[in-house]
């Protein structure tokens, strides 16, 4: 079976934040078989050229849900789509997160923008959930998460809603009280490696995921590099693909620039 | 209508005239995923160098103006890993395979063809044009006493066809196709990528952490088509014309400037069938003007006087 390009259609379009859109699409085609932390490679417009890598939010009675911030030229293409329309899809593609396994007190943590990938997660794990944002203007998706995790912590970096701090201040609380057993974060990038540093002091299997800029989105071009302990001895490191090794990796394997 | 697609290039058959560009196509695998790569007439593999190669850090990428920027700087599994683990699979698939090769010394490009020669790959695209590595690439391939000089030397250690890609990014490319030729290629590919820079501006900073890199897509296309006719004039030798090849359109314009093979490379990241929709849209432009040979719309440009 050759994998295929998908053509499909706009169901429901929405802008729950500013310049935060949220999309549903139809995923009664080769999209049904998305996993938690995949993503889509998606041509956004014929105003720009190469296609845009968007992270599966999450996946229901055939459809697939998407949300993505206006950022540049692609993105904003993208929001220009209007229901009813149909997008060109790549995917799914990459390896998501690892929620095939049962765990005991799973922890998701998110941060900003970063939170997407997460809910497909949160739904198949039924995690601890702590989601951080700058301001209270930025949550999205809060009650999505209340309802699928044990408890949803949000933290705020001016204290305007929830908790005041970083998601890894209430990381260090529920770890001073629990045996957490494995860690799904995504985010901004210092987040990520704040929260991989926990996770590897208390060794507690935690998996991140990336983003990088990227081309073909299937691991021809080698362009979306990630620094990873090399699997070759002799060599301190060397670069996997995003697209294609993640975006999901193990936190023990990514170097993230050290 | 029956019509004839097979090339004979530099004694190679080709089943037609549509290959991938090295860089562009992985090993191949990732686009036989999605179609039978057979229905292409070669495919360019990932540039190899004879030992593995880590590459440049990232971003490597950088979206342009209908095209884009790379500077992934040569990351591969080195040769030997290429020969023991990549081609006896690639080597089922029934379409010819083009060998693309870097060194850092002109010792090693000898020492990569002869491995090559005797592996059962078709044809050996010498790379003097790669713009992201600091040692050899480009530097052997803007100099034409020095294409000369690598040309030679290579040639005699290849048992199989040896094609030189040529790199743009010089004032006069016909006098470096001479020198190639002179050198004893049997072929000659171009165009490799252009040397381009992009800055965000928010950040003051190059978006490629090379701060440089190749620039490649449709917004090279004149430039490439150019190049391909320039060097057409220039030379005997047959051609692999590329640069922004997306279509069967695009790649007859090629043709017609002079190109025996045509090659789809960065169009592949956008349409993953966008070389099989090449081979398929150069044999409606046969139909539609009745042209039974493909040969016959080589170099069959007629210039204005």
């Amino acid at each position: 079976m050759k994998k295929e390009l998908v053509k499909t259609k706009i169901l429901q379009k929405r802008e729950v934040a500013p310049n935060i859109f949220e999309f549903i699409i139809d995923a009664d085609n080769a999209l049904r078989e998305s996993k938690a932390g995949q993503f889509i490679h998606i041509k956004c417009g014929d105003g720009v050229y190469l296609r845009r890598p968007i992270s599966i939010c999450e996946l229901f009675e055939n459809k697939l849900r998407f949300l993505f911030e206006v950022k540049g030229e692609g993105t904003r293409e993208l929001a220009e789509n209007e229901q009813g329309d149909f997008l060109d899809i790549l995917g799914p593609l990459g390896i998501g997160f690892t929620t095939n396994k049962t765990y005991q007190t799973p922890v998701v943590i998110g941060g900003g923008i970063g939170i997407y990938p997460l809910l497909q997660v949160a739904k198949e794990v039924n995690p601890i959930t702590i989601l951080g944002f700058r301001n209270k203007s930025l949550i999205t998706l809060e009650d999505d998460f209340k309802k699928v995790s044990k408890d949803v912590i949000i933290t705020t970096d001016d204290g305007s809603y929830g908790r005041k701090g970083l998601v890894t201040d209430s990381l260090c609380e529920i770890l001073s009280k629990k045996t957490v057993d494995a860690i799904f974060v995504c985010g901004p990038m210092p987040m990520i490696k704040a929260v991989r540093k926990i996770a590897l002091e208390h060794n507690i299997f935690c998996e991140v995921s990336l983003e990088e800029r990227m081309a073909c989105g299937i691991g021809a071009c080698l362009c979306c590099a990630t620094k990873v302990k090399s699997p070759v001895v002799g060599e301190d490191y060397t670069y996997f693909h995003v697209c294609k090794a993640g975006p999901v990796f193990d936190a023990k394997e990514v170097m993230l620039d050290e | 209508m029956s019509r004839n697609m097979e090339i004979d290039f530099c004694g190679v058959k080709f089943k037609n005239p549509v290959v991938t560009s090295s860089g562009t196509f992985g090993f191949g695998k990732e686009y036989n995923d999605y179609y039978d790569i057979s229905a292409l007439g070669g495919i360019g593999v990932k540039g190899l160098t004879l030992k593995p190669r880590t590459g440049n850090p990232p971003p490597r990428v950088a979206e342009t103006p209908s095209g884009m920027l790379n500077s992934v700087g040569l990351q591969n599994p080195g040769v030997e890993s290429f020969l023991k683990y990549v081609l006896p699979q690639l080597k089922k698939i029934d379409t010819n395979i083009i060998v693309n090769i870097s060194g850092n010394t002109m010792e090693e490009y000898c020492e990569m063809a002869d491995i090559i020669s005797d592996s059962g790959c078709h044809i050996i695209e010498m790379n003097v044009s790669c713009p992201n590595v600091k040692q050899g690439g480009v530097a052997f391939g803007t100099n034409p006493d020095t294409i000369y000089e690598i040309t030679n030397k290579v040639k005699k250690h290849c048992k199989i066809p040896l094609v030189v890609k040529l790199s743009p990014n010089v004032t006069d490319i016909a006098e470096m196709a001479k020198a190639a030729e002179a050198g004893g290629a049997d072929g000659l590919s171009l165009i490799n990528t252009l040397l381009g820079m992009s800055i965000d501006i928010h950040k003051r900073r190059p978006i490629l952490r090379n701060n440089v890199g190749g620039l490649s897509g449709p917004c090279v296309k004149p430039i490439a088509v150019r190049m391909v006719w320039q060097v057409k004039n220039a030379v005997e030798i047959p051609l692999i014309g590329m640069g922004g090849i997306s279509t069967g359109e695009d790649a007859v314009e090629f043709m017609l400037a002079g190109a025996s093979l045509v090659s789809v490379g960065t169009a592949n990241f956008v349409n993953p069938y966008a070389a099989r929709d090449t081979v398929e849209g150069i044999e409606k432009y046969l139909d539609k003007y009745d042209i039974e040979d493909i040969n016959y719309i080589i170099g069959k440009v007629e210039a204005w006087n």
